[in-house]
């Protein structure tokens, strides 16, 4: 019985591994270290931030692990095969919503669809990612007419209609206010449980890091290596002021390198 | 002392002096009145120096003002249309007034000279006397004018793209393109007799040349400008190089290559001119010159008048494709 439920409906996610991945970039002729050595498993279904400094390559691993870049020695690969092109199995979010502007918002989400030629067969998803990202009213509208918050959500159904099998998110609510923020981080947390995909988040909140994630990767400066690894335990809704979590917190900006009295 | 007037009475004041007139368009009115001041002048002072079609002139200028007087009244019942005829409504009152001095400084007192001066009236001579040769001229500058640019601004697009998509195009192609740009296009006359069959198709080239280059230097730019982060996102959504280029690289660059077709559409007016030197037996441009080698400035300024309106009414359709196909930029501009 539970072995006909489990087929009836597949895991929807990957799994995602990092081997010893070092990254540089050629710039003017010299060359820039951004990622060193690093090795990291995510399990199919996992939510695991990745949480560092500005600029030191966490973003670097995301493009890595979408296929935008080969990384110049070490594997990162999916389910075990390589990843060596971009695949919408595994989809990136940007931190600005990058939206085409030429398009509305119904045409934006269709991308995906319209570039692999599934719109015919999977266009009826579109209306329910807009349903599920609450913007049914807005599927007409041009990006420059939404607000900051209603374009990532945008940017979120662009992705989702496609069944991304791994959700790459590069600090998608960072440019975000404060309270949309808040409210977008349920959210993202709601659609993870219910479409099951694997979530690599990568942040420099460490209260988004603590409130999302199964598990929270620190890196240090550049060129980045994994300083840390933090499980966080605490079933979903956290609460941000849970006494293990503000624990976790301190313990965090610590590894980051914060004293103790922030 | 209108000025003092509004100082004195203010805004509110404005309004209730309006308010007489009712639904009165004053403006018609005005215009109603200089343009048959104008009717007046043509046809009560006598010619200083015959240009004909005084009467007709006069005649015009008469049922322009009648219109007006109608239109006074009338106005505001025609909606949209007469919006746009209110809006124009000082223009209208200046224009009978500027065609009213033309005439007295021209024809009555004789002050701007034959031949290199003409009133209105004698341009309106040389449409009522030369309208089926002007007639034939529009359609060979159309025709010509057409083809040209219609080919020129296709390859220009198309090398446009080409050259802002790929670096090996742009490696080759760039150089060349900088150094035949700033080229003008009468300079290319002698070798385009050589290399085209016929002197039409040289013509159709030099008008191709002139509006095909700066489509293809601003589709370029257009295209080698477009955000990065736009082709990440369609390549992670599954997009080919056909899907980059149909429907990223091109739709982000349509507002650039716009820019490139409106001055494609003026540098080719420019040209035309020149294309048609090349032995052409008609044309507008060709009109222009001929008439210029007999001293027909009355003919050359009447060719000039057409070939102004049929250019601001090419840049007027061209507005309205681009506000079809960039409604999206509606609030970003």
């Amino acid at each position: 019985m539970a072995l006909a439920l489990a087929e009836a409906t597949p895991v929807e996610s990957i799994a995602l591994d990092v081997e010893g991945v070092s990254h540089r970039y050629e710039l003017d002729g010299k060359s820039l270290q951004v990622l060193d050595n690093v090795s990291l498993t995510i399990a199919p279904g996992e939510f695991v931030a990745l949480l560092g400094p500005s600029g030191c390559g966490k973003s670097t691993l995301l493009r890595l692990a979408a296929g935008l870049e080969t990384a110049t020695t070490g594997k990162v690969l999916e389910d075990g095969r390589p990843i060596t092109a971009p695949n919408p199995d595994r989809i990136l979010v940007f931190q600005d919503a990058t939206l085409f502007p030429w398009r509305t918002v119904r045409a934006n989400i269709a991308t995906g669809l319209e570039a692999r030629g599934l719109l015919g067969e999977k266009g009826f998803r579109i209306d329910e990612v807009l349903k599920l990202v609450k913007l049914e009213g807005f599927a007409d509208f041009y990006p420059h007419q939404l607000s900051g918050g209603m374009a990532q959500r945008a940017a979120l159904a662009r992705a989702l209609v496609n069944d991304p099998k791994l959700l790459l998110l590069d600090e998608p609510f960072g440019k975000l206010d404060s309270l949309t923020r808040l409210r977008m981080q349920n959210e993202l947390l709601d659609l993870w449980k219910s479409a099951g995909f694997t979530a690599l988040l990568v942040t420099h909140d460490v209260e988004e890091a603590l409130l999302l994630a199964d598990r929270v990767i620190v890196l240090s400066d550049r060129p980045a290596s994994i300083v840390a690894e933090i499980r966080v335990d605490q079933p979903h809704p956290r609460r941000r002021d849970d006494a293990s979590l503000v624990a976790l917190r301190r313990s965090l900006l610590e590894k980051l390198g914060i004293s103790h009295d922030v | 002392m209108s000025a003092a007037v509004e100082d004195t009475f203010g805004g509110a004041g404005r309004r209730t002096l309006a308010l007489p007139f009712g639904g009165v368009w004053r403006n018609g009115l005005f215009a109603a009145g200089t343009w048959s001041l104008t009717a007046a002048l043509s046809y009560g002072l006598p010619d200083v120096i015959s240009w004909g079609a005084t009467e007709l002139f006069a005649i015009i200028m008469l049922v322009g003002a009648g219109i007006f007087l109608a239109l006074s009244v009338t106005v505001h019942r025609l909606g949209g249309f007469g919006r746009t005829l209110i809006h124009y409504g000082p223009w209208f009152i200046v224009l009978g007034l500027w065609l009213g001095v033309w005439e007295v400084l021209t024809a009555k007192l004789g002050w701007l000279p034959k031949p290199f001066f003409s009133p209105p009236q004698g341009l309106l001579h040389v449409y009522i006397t030369d309208w089926d040769r002007l007639l034939i001229c529009i359609a060979y500058t159309g025709r010509l004018w057409g083809l040209g640019f219609f080919s020129g601004i296709l390859v220009g697009f198309a090398a446009g793209v080409a050259l802002g998509w790929s670096k090996r195009f742009a490696y080759w192609g760039m150089p060349l393109l900088k150094l035949i740009g700033p080229v003008p296009a009468s300079a290319w006359i002698p070798c385009t007799f050589f290399i085209f069959p016929s002197v039409f198709h040289a013509s159709i080239f030099l008008v191709a040349l002139a509006s095909g280059i700066p489509v293809a230097i601003l589709t370029a730019a257009g295209v080698s400008q477009v955000n990065r982060s736009f082709y990440d996102v369609a390549r992670t959504l599954g997009a080919d190089n056909r899907f980059l280029i149909f429907k990223v690289a091109i739709p982000a660059s349509l507002p650039n290559v716009f820019v490139g077709i409106f001055m494609g559409l003026y540098y080719s007016f420019a040209v035309l001119v020149v294309a048609e030197m090349l032995g052409a037996k008609f044309g507008l441009g060709w009109y222009l010159q001929f008439n210029t080698a007999y001293s027909a400035y009355a003919n050359v300024y009447a060719a000039l008048i057409i070939m102004a309106l049929i250019c601001a009414g090419l840049v007027r359709l061209l507005f309205v494709a681009r506000d079809r196909l960039l409604g999206w930029q509606k609030g970003i501009l």
